[in-house]
């Protein structure tokens, strides 16, 4: 996180000393690659002001060795004041801050009521939205069908999505192809398998034979994480087990009603059903692939080049808000900012076990996983090839796949990292990282090997 | 004489019927008391219906002491997600007469034409047949796709549901006016336009009023469900919003007024039907 280093710390390099410019050495890249994300800083205009005094003193002092010298000798306080004196930081700091003035105030965005969503609907109460010079309406939807056509149709100009969908949409599954776009990916982890009272000693998924799980849509990281995880005990998700797309909400009825065994689904309903006493949290969906993403932040491709400084102020806003939602001490301030009836409405207590990671498991113990949830928002295109890997491997896209052009063109890791670098954070260098699903390395260089790796997918 | 006190012990017999009702209601969803045992800091993590036994249907007091509170502000707004339920029921009123009302302007005059004319009736009734038992909600997709818009899309589904009723209705009564009275104002050479408004309208206004009366009834029933589909607003939506909740306590209330204005809306056409009927 080289970009928020204090510039006038007399033992940095401003000039990097690793591949991807952002650590002093290589050694420090790699530490840091392992857990890649962006650390958000105290407040903005420290960041803006930060960006801006290092690379005044980068003009200033071209020659490394000379800063050093320099700072040394009269201290950073001193430099600093020195530095204010002639050059108007605060001034250049503001300037930077401004962009171009958004084509469209007014802005409808739409998202479905689970804590995924939190940096969507809580940058409108904590004012992130207005921050950004945006007059913001979230507006809580029905589910995520309605949510794709009311998007289409333009009634929403942006919206809360499951990772997947402006996948499909753009790629036409199960709707008119549209492209659509992702710059920023909404939360990681969050999600968790539960099962019904009744199957607490049933914790092998080899004894699952016959059950009936729920899903929230076809297109969702949650079938693909479940069917990931089932097949990996054995099991063939599309023959062995039954798996239903069932709205968010009706799941802990069904699973009280015992309509379903239980679910892969969104937070807020996996702790409401521990809440009402009728299932328990079998794992949480961190144990099957710790960082996965699970929704997105999606718009058309219409709209970004129809509405570019909007679309760019939206960005900026959700990053914002991301950011904040990242840090764990504003994590109670979150849960009750978003539990009223106008957004998720759900009961406090429920979305601070979800948030704060200290919750009940539903089997009389108390848990604590301060990365149940957590929230970053930096499109890794090596996310969408692996979801893309997933389409495949469960026939929902046949033949011939262009695993990175598709990525790139809907994931868009370049013009985030640019917004982001403005913005003072530190994007990471690559669009692609590898990460490991159950402890099996995924290389998003080679889609195709990935997908005929797999014993158990659907036959084509 | 008798007939007041008929009145009055059929009202009697509904209050004890309601009172019965209620007891049993309350008496089946007390809570047991403390259930399990568990800490003290995983019960805080809880609910009450796991943690003291409390059912997860609200009795009639938790529903009570809820409408009581929503009857004190009926008209708060806290943003587009969350509106008071004077506010609600308001935009479900609005698009069930935006859609009533466009069906009546459609189906009465279509009616008349279809029911003066043997030709146009025999011709048109196919379609009428076919199209007749669709449910509106089936229409909801396609109106989506092409209207574009959900608010008015939801309008459509009104105006598809309530025009036949209305239709039908209309042909029905057209075409089973008394022939003598028809003939009666042919004899007394009385012209087309004017023999449709001042024979055949009073004759057939009964059974039109009547259809109508059935369409409302149904715009209600269909609108509750419409708005659960496209959200926004509306009394369906705050129904959904509440179940997505959990909050049991909040449906019902929504039931019980869904219910309410449903009565209201049919005793209007009901009282209308009275004032056209006439005896024969």
């Amino acid at each position: 996180m080289s970009t928020f280093d204090n510039p006038f710390d007399p033992d940095r390099n401003l000039r990097a000393g690793c591949a991807c410019g952002q650590h002093r050495s290589a050694a420090e890249h790699d530490q840091a690659a392992t857990a890649l994300r962006c650390e958000p800083i105290e407040s903005e205009e420290k960041r803006y002001e930060g960006v801006v005094a290092s690379a005044v003193m980068r003009a200033m002092f071209p020659q490394d060795v000379a800063r050093r010298a320099f700072l040394k000798s009269v201290g950073a306080s001193t430099a600093l004041a020195a530095l204010s004196q002639f050059f108007p930081l605060r001034t250049a700091t503001e300037a930077f801050a401004a962009t171009g003035a958004p084509e469209k105030k007014d802005l409808k965005v739409g998202f479905i009521p689970i804590t995924c969503a939190t940096p969507i609907i809580m940058a409108a109460p904590l004012g992130f939205y207005s921050k950004h010079g945006l007059n913001v309406e979230v507006v809580k939807t029905a589910g995520w069908a309605v949510v794709r056509d009311k998007t289409i149709n333009k009634e929403y100009d942006a919206a809360h999505m499951l990772a997947p969908m402006p996948i499909a949409i753009s790629l036409g599954l199960g709707a008119n192809a549209i492209p659509f776009a992702v710059p920023a990916i909404e939360n990681i982890n969050g999600q968790g398998i539960t099962l019904a009272m009744k199957h607490k000693d049933k914790r092998d998924p080899k004894d699952w034979k016959g059950m009936k799980f729920a899903i929230p849509f076809d297109y969702s990281m949650h079938n693909y994480l479940l069917r990931y995880y089932l097949a990996e005990h054995g099991l063939d998700p599309d023959t062995d087990v039954q798996l239903r797309s069932v709205p968010p909400p009706e799941m802990v009825a069904n699973l009280r009603a015992d309509n379903i065994d239980g679910f892969l689904a969104p937070d807020n309903i996996c702790q409401r059903a521990i809440y009402d006493g009728v299932g328990f949290m079998h794992i949480l969906s961190k144990e099957i692939w710790d960082g996965h993403p699970c929704c997105s932040f999606a718009a058309s491709r219409e709209f970004i080049t129809t509405a570019p400084n909007s679309f760019a102020a939206l960005t900026r806003a959700i990053v914002d808000a991301t950011a904040y939602a990242s840090k764990a001490e504003n994590r109670k301030q979150i849960a009750e900012a978003i539990a009223p009836a106008n957004y998720i409405n759900a009961p406090v207590t429920v979305l601070e076990q979800v948030l704060t990671g200290t919750y009940a498991d539903g089997l009389g113990g108390v848990k604590t996983d301060p990365k149940r949830v957590d929230f970053d928002p930096f499109p890794w295109q090596s996310f969408a090839v692996w979801m893309l890997t997933q389409m495949k491997r469960w026939g929902q896209i046949k033949g011939d796949v262009d695993y990175k052009a598709i990525a790139e063109q809907v994931y868009l890791a370049t013009d985030t990292k640019k917004l982001m670098t403005e913005m003072g954070l530190s994007p990471p260098a690559s669009a692609y990282k590898s990460f490991a699903v159950m402890g099996k390395t995924f290389d998003p260089a080679k889609p195709e090997d990935y997908v005929a790796s797999f014993k158990i997918r659907k036959q084509s | 004489m008798t007939t007041s006190s008929l009145r009055l012990r059929a009202g009697l017999v509904s209050i004890v019927l309601l009172a019965a009702f209620l007891g049993v209601w309350h008496l089946a969803t007390r809570s047991t008391g403390t259930t399990a045992t568990m800490s003290p800091e995983y019960a805080k993590l809880m609910g009450l219906t796991a943690t003291q036994g409390k059912s997860a249907m609200p009795g009639p007091l938790d529903v009570g002491a809820k409408l009581w509170e929503h009857m004190k502000r009926p008209f708060y707004d806290n943003g587009p997600n969350d509106k008071g339920l004077g506010i609600q029921l308001g935009y479900s009123i609005a698009r069930v007469g935006a859609g009533y009302l466009l069906a009546v302007l459609v189906a009465i005059p279509l009616g008349f034409l279809i029911g003066m004319s043997p030709l146009l009736s025999k011709a048109l009734d196919p379609f009428i047949q076919v199209l007749k038992p669709i449910s509106p909600l089936a229409w909801m997709p396609l109106a989506l796709y092409t209207i574009k818009d959900s608010s008015v899309s939801a309008i459509f589904v009104i105006f598809i549901c309530s025009i036949w009723p209305m239709l039908l209705n209309t042909v029905f009564g057209v075409a089973s006016v008394r022939k003598e009275w028809i003939n009666v104002a042919r004899t007394l050479e009385v012209g087309t336009v004017r023999r449709a408004f001042t024979v055949i309208l009073p004759a057939a206004a009964p059974t039109i009023l009547t259809g109508m009366r059935i369409s409302i009834g149904i715009a209600w029933l269909v609108i509750v469900a419409a708005e659960m589909l496209v959200g926004g607003t509306g009394i369906g939506y705050f129904v959904w919003n509440e179940w997505n909740n959990l909050s049991i306590t909040n449906v019902i209330i929504a039931i019980l007024l869904i219910g309410v204005v449903g009565m209201l809306l049919d005793q209007i056409l009901a009282r209308f039907t009275r004032m056209v009927t006439f005896p024969e």
